[in-house]
């Protein structure tokens, strides 16, 4: 059972720890700086928080001290020469079959470092992070120092090479509107997974291009979308484009994938070769930003479910909990403990988490829920947080 | 020697930089600021992105006039200037 729970949010890292069966939270750490991820490495016990400076530029902080202290890590950045062609953020006269122009190219920056994932307990300092826009970073050194991964940056389905000269393919994934903060509007990584069985063996999911596998470290990469239904393109089945919101596997299953997209929620038995779609709208499931898998059983799921898809809050003001037992076949809503009147939350893709039989989500709306018989009742942990954009057990 | 005035925002980050003068040799503004990261590592990062460019929500004026070039940050700071530092705070 875990004994931690790391919140990142708009004010900072809130900390909670489990005592005596209470969970209580700590003073915040980086008070006043907007933090979109925390968590902590189970290998070595090293917090993390990607803090979303607004003027300072995105930085990551670590503390190796459970949080007494934490020191800034300034060596994520794109090499020289990183750049990335222009995505525009369409116009209401956008026409989707028009015939793409000459690309724009822009060197690149971090604007978000979006996520953060932990190498196997046998690479001690490896690390991965997901940026916006749309680079995976790995780090061998406990994040003193990190690489671009160049195979997946410069993917044929992005234009190819652009280290080396202009595009030699067509870039083919969009841009988010997560990124439009930033100024732009260009895709981000948000979902890193690590195979527990093969360490060379990754998923990436990017917001809104789809899953990208590598079997060999990094080397190369291939689309893995095949099954995914995009309603809102004019081909819902096309290889690139879609628009995961969260990716996540089972860790004593790896095969099993589970994905909350933008167009429902999707589920993979093979490793992310094919997916199915397991939406249920009558029951409310299909639209939401997080998903979280049960560790040892890969056909269980929980959701919270959103009204879709430009409403994004709660369905009819009452928050439930969807959990699925079977793949997706059914899905069981729980409520209580939930607000079911006057409720317009809306949890964001890193903000629901498991561990064990214990869940946690948090809000935009600053409310933070846990439940420890595996999502069927809930009880609040403080309503008055800021607006949380991270949920992770430490 | 030009002086950099900031705002005390950085001081957070960087407690060296609070409560003192901070006089660097005249230069153009990307100089002026790798002086003054030479008292306090990481500065830059702060300021710039990681192509040497003043990030979205930075402003540097020279004595009352504004930092045109953003880019390549080559305004002269004179040996009697103040390169002043500011960023542009909003919402909540």
């Amino acid at each position: 059972m875990s004994n931690m729970i790391l919140l990142g949010t708009r004010k900072g890292t809130v900390i909670f720890d489990r005592s005596n069966g209470a969970w209580r939270p700590r003073p915040i750490a980086h008070e006043g700086i907007p933090v979109c991820y925390a968590a902590r490495d189970p290998r070595d016990g090293t917090l993390w928080s990607s803090l979303d400076h607004g003027h300072w530029g995105p930085k990551l902080s670590r503390s190796r001290d459970g949080g007494a202290t934490w020191e800034d890590v300034l060596s994520l950045k794109y090499p020289q020469g990183a750049r990335y062609i222009v995505k525009v953020l369409p116009a209401p006269d956008f026409d989707p079959e028009a015939p793409a122009g000459k690309p724009e190219y822009a060197a690149a920056t971090v604007y978000k470092i979006w996520n953060l994932a932990f190498g196997r307990a046998d690479q001690p300092g490896r690390l991965y992070a997901g940026t916006i826009p749309g680079g995976l970073f790995v780090s061998e050194d406990g994040g003193d120092s990190w690489t671009l991964n160049r195979p997946l940056w410069n993917h044929e389905s992005r234009g190819g090479d652009l280290f080396a000269g202009d595009a030699t393919s067509e870039n083919r994934w969009q841009g988010t509107p997560a990124s439009v903060d930033y100024g732009v509007f260009e895709p981000g990584i948000h979902s890193i997974i690590v195979d527990p069985r093969d360490p060379d063996h990754l998923h990436v999911a990017a917001s809104s291009a789809g899953v990208i596998e590598t079997t060999d470290g990094g080397r190369t990469w291939q689309g893995r979308n095949h099954g995914m239904l995009n309603d809102y393109m004019p081909d819902p089945q096309a290889e690139w484009g879609h628009d995961p919101h969260f990716v996540t596997a089972c860790a004593g299953q790896p095969d099993h994938l589970w994905q909350q997209n933008h167009c429902g929620v999707f589920y993979s038995e093979d490793g992310a070769q094919h997916w199915r779609k397991v939406s249920m709208p009558d029951a409310g499931v299909h639209f939401g930003f997080p998903v979280a898998v049960d560790a040892q059983d890969g056909r269980t799921a929980w959701v919270v479910p959103a009204r879709a898809d430009s409403e994004r809050m709660a369905i009819d003001g009452g928050l439930f909990v969807a959990r699925t037992s079977d793949g997706g076949q059914s899905w069981q809503a729980f409520r209580e403990g939930l607000p079911q009147v006057n409720a317009y939350d809306i949890v964001l893709r890193h903000s629901l988490d498991v561990a064990g039989d214990t869940l946690c989500f948090g809000s935009t709306t600053g409310n933070v829920y846990l439940s420890e018989d595996r999502g069927e009742s809930w009880r609040c942990l403080g309503n008055n947080f800021p607006p949380v954009y991270s949920v992770r057990f430490g | 020697m030009p002086t950099v005035t900031m705002t005390s925002h950085l001081y957070r980050f960087f407690p060296v930089l609070g409560n003192r003068s901070i006089t660097v040799p005249a230069g153009s503004v990307a100089e002026v600021l790798r002086e003054v990261d030479a008292i306090a590592p990481g500065f830059t990062d702060y300021v710039l992105d990681e192509q040497g460019s003043l990030r979205r929500h930075v402003m540097l004026s020279i004595n009352d006039s504004l930092v045109l070039d953003r880019t390549t940050l080559t305004d002269r700071v004179p040996d009697n200037g103040t390169l002043y530092i500011f960023q542009a705070l909003s919402g909540g």
